[in-house]
C-alpha cells in the first residue's frame, strides 16, 4: 500500500509541534554550553510562535485509513491546550534555570512537548489503537517529569505512585477494550463500532464500559480512582503539577467525550450515563469535602481539581452539542484559573519554599499583586461573576440541563450545592491573604518578568473570557456542526 | 453602538468608571480617592433623578408599555442571552433609593481606615451589581449582577468589619450564595420551559411572562427554588440568620448599603421573577411562604426587644420589616404590593439612617451596648435627634415614611377575602406595637436617662460630612412620609401585569 504523503498536510498542528520539539532538541544537543541558559526562553518563544500559527484554519477530514480525525473541534481543543502549555512554559523559564534543575532543563521542555503530542493523538484518534498510543505517549513521560526534582524525596515517591497508577489504569482500560474488540469481531474504528454495538445489550459490554470509565477515570482523577492525585500533585515540581492538573485533564476529558458519545452513544447511552451520574456526584462531593481540610495549597488544589473534573464531566453526561461546547469552554477557563493559582504558588514556593495556607496570612500587605491574582483565581474557580468561572459553570449546567430529565436537574442541584462548599474553601485562601494578619508574612517578592507575564495572561483571561462572548459563541458553532459525533445519540 | 443611547446603561457605566478611577489613584492619596468616590456617587444621584423625570414624562405622554427604555443587545447568542435593559415604576424607585444610599454611604465612610482605596473599590463593585440588577430584564444578566453585588460583602465585612467579623462574613456569604445556587437552578429551569414546544427559548422575562408557557407541574419546583433563592436575601424566616451577624460585624457604610439596598434585591426578585413568571404556583404555594414571612415579621420584632447591641436590634428590626415586604407581595393585590414597594423605600432609607447613626455613635463611644450608654441626647443633640426621627419612622409615626408604607400594606392585606390571609394579617399587625416597644426602649435608655460613662461627657457632635450623610436620609424619609402620592404615581401601573397574571390562574 502506498502512503499518500499529502495526508500529512491535514495535520499541521502535529507537524508544527514536532518542529518545535526538534528545534528544542537540536538546541539542547548541539548548542554550546554557554548558550544553554537561553534554552527555556528559546523553547517558550518557539512554542509561542507555533501557538499563534496554530490558530490558522485547518482542513477537515479523516486520514490514515480513517484513524485520524481533523476537524474544527479537535483544532479548537488543541489550541486551547496550546494556550495552557504556553503559559506553563512561560512560568517555568525561571524555574528551569534554577540550580537543581538546570542540568536537565532541555529534557523538561522536550518531555512536555512530547506529552502534548500524545494528547494531540488522543484527541484526534478515531480508532482505539491510536487512542491508546496517544494516551500512553501522554502519560508515561509525565512520570519522568513528576520525578524531575531529583534531590527531593517526595518527587520520587510521587513519580512512583504516578507510574504505577498510570500503568495499572491503562491495563484496566485495555482489558475493557479487549472485550469491545471481541464483541465487534476485531473492529476498533469509532464510527463503525457504533453499528456493531447496536443489538442486544450484553453484560460483557457493560463490563467493558465500566473498565473503560475506570481507566480514563484514573487519568481524570475521578473518585473513586483519585487516590494518587493529592500525593502526586504535592510531590511533583509545581510547574509539572500545573501542567498535569489542566492540560492532561483537559485532553483526556475531550477524548472521553468523543468515545462515550460516538462509540457508546447508541445502545449504551443509558448505561454509561448512569455510571457517570454516580461518579460525578461522588467526585464533586468527595473532592470538595477533602479540600476543606487541606493546609498544603498544592494538595488543596489537587482536591479542588478533583471536584472541578466532576464539573467537567457534567458536559460529558449531557452528550449534546451544548454540553460539548460548554465543556471545552470550561476547560479553557479552568486553564486560566488554575494556572493563575499555580503560578502564584510557584513564585512564592520558589522564593520562600512556603506552600501552606497559613504562610499566606497577610500576603496582601506585602505582595498585593500576587494576592490579587490569587484572589481572582479563587473567585473564578468558585464561580463568582463577573469572572470567567461563573460563565463556564453556568454554561455547563445549562448543557447538562438541556437533556431535560428530572434526574439531571437533581444532579445539577447537587453540583450547585457543592459550589457553595467549594466557595467556602476558596474563600479560606482569600481570608488568609486579605483578612488575617501576620507579623512574619512572606516578604515582598520581585518575580521574574516571565512569571509576571504568565500571571498577566491568566488575569486577562479570567477577567475577559466571560465578558467577551465570541469565544463561547464560536465554540458552540463548531460543536453544533459535528454531525458525525452526535450521529448515534 | 445603539445601547449607549439608552440612559439605563450609564447606571452600570458610571460605577465601572468610578472603579477605574479609583484603581488609578494612589493608596495614600486619600483626597483623590474621596473626590473620585463622591463624583461617582453624585453622578449616580443626578442620573437617578433624571431617570424619574424621564419616566414620569413618558407615562404622562401615555406610554403604557410594561417596561420603558427597552433595548436589547445580544450577548451570548447560542443561549439567547441578551443584555436586555428596561425599567418600570418599581425599578425606577429602587434605582432612586440605591443612588441616594450609595451617596450617603460614601459620606458615612469618609474616614475609612485602613485601605480606603480598596474599600471604595469593593463598595462600587457592589453598587455596580445593584444597579445592574435593577436595570436588567434578562434572567441571566439579572442573576449575574445579583451575584456581583453579593461577593464584595465578604471582603467588606471581613476586612473592615468589627467583632466576630470573619465568622459573620463567611456565614453571610455562604448563606446568600446558597440561596443563589437554588436561584441558578430555578433560572435554568425557567429558561428550558420558557417557550411552548418548537419555539426558540428565551431568557427575557417580559417574553417569558407574555408566553406564559411554563408547565404547571414544573412551576411547583421552580417557584420554591426562585422564591427561596431570593427570600434568603430578603431575610425570610428561617433563612434570616445571616442578617443579624452580618449587620453587626459590617462597617457602617456596608450595613447601610446592605440593609438599605441589598436586601431589597430579594424582595424585588421575588416579585419580578418568582411571582411574575410563575403565577400558578404562586397562587397554589403562596400560603407556605406567607406563613414563613408572617413568622419573620413577629419573630424579628420580638427578637429585637431582647437585644442589647444597637446593631443587633436594628438587624432584627430589619428582619421584621423586610418580612413585611415579602408578606405584602404575597397578598397578590396591587394595594398591598404598592405598600411593599413603599416599605422597601422606607425601610431602605430609615435603616440606612439607623446604621449611619449607630456607626457615628460607636465611633465616639466605642461601644454599641445600650447598657453602657445613656443621656447622649444632651451630649450630641444632632445625632440624638436623628436617632429619634429614625425611630419614629420605624414605628410608623404619621408624617414619616414608615406610616405610609405599613398602613398601605395592612389595608391591602386585609382586602384579601380569604380568612387565612386575614388572620395572618391581624397577627402581623401586632408587630407595630412590638416595634414601638423596642424603639422606645432604646431611645429612652440611649438618649435620655443618666450618663453611664463620664468619659462620654467629652464627646462631640456630628461633623459636616456626617451631617450631609444623615440629613440626606432624613429629608428623604420625610419626603416619602409627606408626599407618598408622588411615589405611588410612579409605581402604581407596574403591578397591573402581575396582578392580571395572578387573577387569570385563579
Amino acid at each position: 500500500m502506498n502512503l499518500d504523503y499529502s495526508q500529512f498536510l491535514m495535520m499541521p498542528q502535529e507537524l508544527g509541534l514536532l518542529a518545535v520539539f526538534l528545534l528544542v532538541f537540536l538546541y539542547d544537543t548541539f548548542m554550546p554550553k554557554s548558550t544553554q541558559k537561553g534554552l527555556p526562553l528559546f523553547a517558550t518563544i518557539a512554542f509561542g510562535i507555533y501557538m499563534i500559527l496554530g490558530f490558522l484554519p485547518v482542513n477537515e477530514g479523516l486520514i490514515f485509513g480513517d484513524m485520524f480525525q481533523a476537524d474544527k473541534a479537535t483544532w479548537a481543543i488543541k489550541n486551547i491546550l496550546n494556550i495552557g502549555t504556553f503559559i506553563v512554559l512561560l512560568q517555568a523559564v525561571k524555574w528551569a534555570n534554577s540550580d537543581f534543575v538546570s542540568i536537565r532543563r532541555g529534557e523538561f521542555y522536550e518531555l512536555i512537548l512530547l506529552t502534548l503530542f500524545g494528547m494531540y493523538l488522543m484527541i484526534s484518534a478515531r480508532h482505539f489503537l491510536l487512542f491508546v498510543i496517544g494516551l500512553e505517549t501522554a502519560s508515561l513521560p509525565l512520570a519522568t517529569l513528576v520525578a524531575f526534582e531529583k534531590k527531593h524525596y517526595e518527587s520520587h515517591e510521587a513519580a512512583a505512585k504516578y507510574v504505577l497508577t498510570a500503568v495499572f489504569s491503562s491495563a484496566i482500560m485495555l482489558m475493557g477494550l479487549s472485550f469491545v474488540y471481541a464483541l465487534s469481531g476485531g473492529n476498533l474504528y469509532f464510527n463503525q463500532l457504533a453499528t456493531y454495538l447496536m443489538g442486544e445489550p450484553s453484560l460483557l459490554l457493560v463490563l467493558a464500559l465500566a473498565f473503560f470509565i475506570a481507566g480514563v477515570g484514573f487519568k481524570l482523577s475521578l473518585v473513586p480512582f483519585h487516590l494518587w492525585t493529592a500525593d502526586v500533585y504535592q510531590g511533583a515540581p509545581t510547574m509539572v503539577t500545573s501542567y498535569l492538573s489542566v492540560i492532561s485533564k483537559g485532553s483526556a476529558a475531550f477524548a472521553f467525550f468523543i468515545i462515550l458519545v460516538q462509540v457508546f452513544g447508541s445502545a449504551y447511552a443509558d448505561v454509561w450515563q448512569w455510571m457517570l451520574y454516580a461518579v460525578i456526584i461522588i467526585t464533586i462531593t468527595v473532592g470538595n469535602l477533602f479540600a476543606i481540610r487541606q493546609r498544603n495549597l498544592k494538595r488543596f488544589l489537587a482536591f479542588s481539581s478533583i471536584s472541578q473534573a466532576g464539573y467537567i464531566m457534567l458536559g460529558v453526561i449531557a452528550a449534546n452539542a451544548v454540553g460539548m461546547a460548554s465543556m471545552m469552554y470550561y476547560i479553557l477557563v479552568y486553564i486560566f484559573s488554575n494556572l493563575a493559582a499555580f503560578g502564584v504558588i510557584a513564585v512564592i514556593e520558589r522564593y520562600t519554599g512556603k506552600v501552606t495556607t497559613d504562610d499566606y496570612n497577610g500576603l496582601f500587605k506585602t505582595n498585593p499583586w500576587l494576592a490579587f491574582v490569587m484572589m481572582l483565581a479563587m473567585f473564578s474557580l468558585g464561580g463568582i461573576p463577573p469572572f470567567a468561572g461563573f460563565f463556564s459553570k453556568f454554561f455547563i449546567f445549562v448543557g447538562a440541563a438541556q437533556t431535560g430529565s428530572v434526574a439531571i436537574y437533581v444532579l445539577v442541584l447537587i453540583a450547585l450545592i457543592n459550589t457553595i462548599i467549594s466557595l467556602y474553601y476558596y474563600l479560606l485562601v482569600v481570608k488568609a491573604m486579605f483578612i488575617r494578619q501576620d507579623e512574619c508574612a512572606i516578604p515582598t517578592l520581585k518575580s521574574h518578568w516571565t512569571e509576571k507575564a504568565g500571571l498577566w495572561i491568566c488575569t486577562l483571561g479570567i477577567i475577559l473570557i466571560g465578558l467577551i462572548s465570541c469565544i463561547y459563541t464560536s465554540l458552540s458553532g463548531i460543536t453544533a456542526s459535528l454531525s458525525d459525533v452526535f450521529a448515534m445519540i | 453602538m445603539e445601547i449607549f443611547s439608552n440612559i439605563l446603561i450609564y447606571f452600570v457605566i458610571i460605577p465601572v468608571l468610578t472603579l477605574a478611577g479609583l484603581a488609578l489613584t494612589k493608596n495614600k492619596g486619600i483626597d483623590a480617592i474621596r473626590a473620585v468616590a463622591v463624583t461617582g456617587a453624585t453622578a449616580l444621584v443626578c442620573l437617578a433623578i433624571y431617570l424619574v423625570y424621564i419616566f414620569l414624562k413618558a407615562r404622562g405622554l401615555g406610554n403604557t408599555d410594561p417596561m420603558i427604555l427597552r433595548s436589547d443587545v445580544t450577548w451570548y447568542a447560542p443561549l439567547n442571552i441578551k443584555l436586555a435593559l428596561g425599567v418600570d415604576g418599581v425599578s425606577v424607585v429602587m434605582i432612586l433609593l440605591s443612588a441616594f444610599i450609595v451617596f450617603a454611604g460614601v459620606f458615612a465612610s469618609w474616614k475609612m481606615d485602613p485601605l480606603p482605596k480598596q474599600f471604595f473599590l469593593w463598595f462600587f463593585l457592589l453598587s455596580t451589581g445593584v444597579f445592574g440588577f435593577f436595570i436588567s430584564v434578562d434572567l441571566f444578566t439579572m442573576f449575574m449582577f445579583y451575584e456581583v453585588a453579593l461577593i464584595p460583602m465578604y471582603l467588606l465585612i471581613g476586612v473592615w468589619g468589627s467583632g466576630n467579623k470573619t465568622y459573620s462574613a463567611m456565614k453571610l456569604t455562604l448563606m446568600l450564595m446558597g440561596g443563589s445556587a437554588f436561584l441558578m437552578l430555578g433560572i435554568i429551569g425557567i429558561y428550558f420551559h420558557s417557550s411552548p414546544e418548537g419555539q426558540p427559548l428565551t431568557m427575557n422575562l417580559l417574553e417569558i411572562a407574555q408566553k406564559d408557557a411554563i408547565p404547571h407541574d414544573w412551576q411547583y419546583y421552580l417557584f420554591p427554588l426562585t422564591f427561596v433563592g431570593f427570600g434568603v436575601l430578603g431575610a425570610m424566616f428561617p433563612f434570616h440568620t445571616w442578617s443579624p451577624d452580618g449587620h453587626a460585624s459590617a462597617p457602617t457604610a456596608v450595613s447601610m448599603l446592605h440593609a438599605g439596598v441589598l436586601m431589597k434585591l430579594g424582595g424585588y426578585g421575588c416579585f419580578r421573577i418568582a411571582i411574575y413568571l410563575m403565577p400558578f404556583a404562586a397562587q397554589q404555594m403562596g400560603w407556605i411562604f406567607l406563613t414563613l414571612t408572617g413568622i419573620s415579621i413577629v419573630y424579628g420584632a420580638f427578637s429585637a426587644c431582647v437585644q442589647t447591641d444597637l446593631k443587633y436590634i436594628n438587624a432584627y428590626s430589619s428582619v421584621s420589616h423586610c418580612g413585611m415586604v415579602l408578606f405584602a407581595i404575597l397578598m397578590f393585590n396591587s394595594t398591598a404590593m404598592t405598600g411593599a414597594v413603599l416599605q422597601m423605600l422606607s425601610h431602605g432609607l430609615m435603616t440606612a439612617l439607623f446604621f449611619a447613626l449607630i456607626g457615628m455613635i460607636y465611633g465616639r463611644t466605642h461601644t454599641r451596648d445600650i447598657r453602657e450608654m445613656g443621656g447622649l441626647m444632651h451630649i450630641m443633640p444632632y445625632l440624638g435627634v436623628g436617632y429619634v426621627i429614625a425611630g419614629f419612622a420605624s414605628l410608623g409615626l404619621p408624617g414619616l415614611s414608615g406610616f405610609v408604607a405599613e398602613m398601605t400594606i395592612f389595608v391591602g392585606s386585609f382586602e384579601h377575602q380569604d380568612m387565612f390571609h386575614r388572620v395572618l394579617t391581624i397577627a402581623a399587625t401586632t408587630s407595630i406595637v412590638i416595634t414601638a416597644v423596642y424603639i422606645l426602649r432604646v431611645v429612652g435608655k440611649l438618649l435620655y436617662g443618666a450618663v453611664q460613662d463620664k468619659h462620654h461627657e467629652m464627646l462631640t457632635d456630628a461633623e459636616p460630612t456626617e451631617r450631609i450623610s444623615t440629613a440626606t436620609l432624613i429629608i428623604c424619609v420625610a419626603i416619602i412620609g409627606c408626599f407618598p402620592n408622588f411615589f405611588i404615581n410612579i409605581i402604581r401601573d407596574s403591578f397591573d401585569p402581575v396582578v392580571k397574571a395572578l387573577t387569570s390562574v385563579m
